[in-house]
């Protein structure tokens, strides 16, 4: 028991991050990504190479994907070795980049001050309401003849689309937030701007948050969409150009890089959200473990 | 040797006691929430005197907190007046009270900023008000939150420690601004008999320390006995007073006065009062309203 200090100060920053990975690997927890990531790809290389059932017989199998992938010679000149892959990779993720800063930096004061004030709310979301629900594939058209260049209606369509979420998430986000939190600061002396933000700030963080992995998802869906569209490069210019010229392959390894890297990104604005939530991590912490 | 040592801590005391004088006239409060008049509060008067621990007591529901929100500023009264220390809060003109410092509100499930540590949320008030320098403040919260026993939490955040703790720094908090009232609405009211009876000894701690002026809203007649000075009782919806105890037990108390026989007889002279609100008040089957 002695080798065990129970009251002094646990360990932080990098040292926690170490412990705690270490040990989530004695649970079964990381282990059971793998097995469901083999199950899924065993199901369709069963499918699609081993039994050949339509439809599924119709695309690329996991094997020929997977060689292909990795292959330093690539058949359909695309591969993890080849300069256009990642030329791919980087210019959609330097949009989404973009998009989604300008969604969250015009969104989140947006939705704070809507949250906040009864009478900016009244003005703003109607005109909102009736925004929000157009789809964002009928703003092409529109995007196209506002913007002359190739870019700027693939970031102008992606802002869109996550500038809703973020906007309405936070919106919600105040109106969420306890009322007794008002009275509280009220009755300590505050003015207005310290109830901005010693209250609505914080307060609302967890359903920014909650907001923000819903945008970066839905920014990558009409950054892709737009980039099928309109656009040079992109993982949705790859995807769309493979499929026009016949190379199947190359179209489904487009996709899975998507798949990773919206992935990771969402892995980053959760990271970055339990980051600015310590309050909420601990609590939370506290509950579980 | 107690007489000593307390007044050479008396100098505060002293001052705080002649400051906090809350004086409710003839308020009446309706509220029209569905188009149809409720009235929750009718004709109430209360004279509290400075340093006083007035504990009203009534059956959920009643208007009490009605009460409360009116001198904290939160609601408006409908006709009637509320003073403390002899300047209007709320009167004819000026239905809402303005928000301050000067009394400030431990909220029934207690209101502690969760992203702030305990420290943060002392030092809160006097950083806002500008009263102290950031470093003033978090100091002075660091050094009274020791004093109420919670120095080893202090950078820890609300949503990590007790709820006991929790409440206990949320006092704190109010007391830092050196308020002239402090208003408690049922502030234990979800916590276990054990937990309830350590907050109501530090809450006696904290007044004979202070003296400040109490206005504590609870539907536990033997917490009202234990702490007030005052025990007012109100009748249900709308709430006027219905009989009012002096509590002349000698201070400072502790547990032991639970068990005493002059607690007991006032409790039970009590009871019979508050029982009989407590029957309207539930065959009534009135929700609460604010």
């Amino acid at each position: 028991m002695s080798d065990r200090d129970v009251a002094t100060q646990g360990p932080s920053g990098l040292s926690l991050f170490l412990y705690k990975t270490k040990k989530s690997f004695g649970t079964p927890m990381p282990y059971l990504a793998f097995v469901g990531i083999g199950l899924w790809l065993f199901t369709y290389w069963l499918l699609n190479e081993q039994l050949k059932i339509s439809p599924f017989n119709k695309i690329p199998g996991p094997a020929e994907v997977l060689t292909e992938w990795f292959s330093q010679d690539p058949i359909w000149g695309t591969s993890l070795f080849t300069e256009d892959y990642w030329q791919n990779i980087k210019a959609s993720c330097l949009r989404i980049l973009i998009a989604f800063s300008l969604a969250t930096g015009l969104g989140v004061p947006l939705g704070l001050f809507m949250g906040w004030s009864k009478k900016f709310k009244d003005y703003t979301f109607p005109v909102l309401e009736l925004l929000r629900p157009i789809p964002i594939l009928a703003w092409v058209p529109l995007s196209i003849v506002m913007f002359q260049s190739f870019e700027a209606p693939i970031l102008f369509l992606a802002t869109l689309a996550s500038f809703f979420v973020t906007t309405l998430n936070t919106m919600l986000g105040v109106q969420s937030i306890d009322e007794s939190y008002f009275r509280a600061a009220g009755c300590l002396g505050s003015k207005r701007r310290h109830v901005f933000i010693h209250v609505v700030l914080p307060g609302s963080l967890p359903f920014v948050f909650t907001g923000l992995q819903i945008s970066i998802g839905v920014a990558w869906f009409s950054l892709v969409a737009a980039e099928m569209i309109s656009g040079e490069f992109g993982l949705g210019y790859m995807i769309n150009a493979s499929y026009m010229v016949n190379k199947y392959v190359t179209m489904v390894m487009a996709m899975l890089t998507l798949g990773f890297v919206g992935w990771i990104t969402s892995a980053m604005v959760r990271a970055a959200g339990s980051q600015m939530m310590q309050w909420r991590e601990k609590a939370l912490g506290q509950g579980g473990a | 040797m107690n007489t000593a040592s307390a007044q050479a801590n008396s100098t505060s005391s002293a001052d705080a006691a002649t400051k906090g004088a809350i004086s409710i006239r003839n308020v009446t409060k309706i509220y029209d929430p569905d188009g149809v008049n409720v009235l929750a509060v009718e004709d109430c008067s209360i004279e509290i005197a400075p340093g006083e621990v007035c504990m009203i007591v009534g059956p959920s529901g009643c208007g009490k907190t009605t009460l409360l929100n009116a001198i904290a500023g939160f609601h408006s009264i409908t006709s009637g007046q509320i003073d403390l220390d002899g300047e209007m809060l709320c009167g004819p003109g000026k239905p809402l009270a303005d928000q301050g410092a000067d009394r400030v509100v431990v909220f029934q499930n207690g209101a502690l900023f969760p992203w702030k540590t305990l420290a943060d949320n002392v030092a809160y008030g006097p950083i806002v008000q500008g009263t102290m320098t950031k470093a003033e403040a978090y100091g002075k919260a660091v050094d009274m939150l020791a004093e109420a026993g919670l120095s080893g939490v202090a950078g820890k955040y609300p949503g990590e420690v007790s709820s006991g703790m929790a409440r206990r720094a949320e006092i704190v908090r109010a007391l830092i601004n050196d308020p002239k009232v402090l208003l408690l609405d049922e502030p234990y009211r979800a916590m276990d008999a054990l937990t309830k009876s350590i907050m109501h000894e530090s809450l006696l701690e904290v007044y004979d320390r202070t003296k400040v002026t109490i206005f504590f809203i609870t539907h536990d007649l033997e917490e009202a006995i234990f702490l007030g000075d005052r025990v007012i009782v109100m009748t249900t919806r709308p709430a006027r007073t219905k009989k009012i105890v002096d509590v002349k037990i000698e201070r400072p108390r502790d547990y032991r006065l639970l068990s005493s026989e002059e607690f007991r007889v006032l409790v039970e002279e009590t009871k019979g009062a508050v029982h009989e609100e407590a029957v309207k008040a539930f065959e009534a089957g009135e929700r609460e309203l604010a």
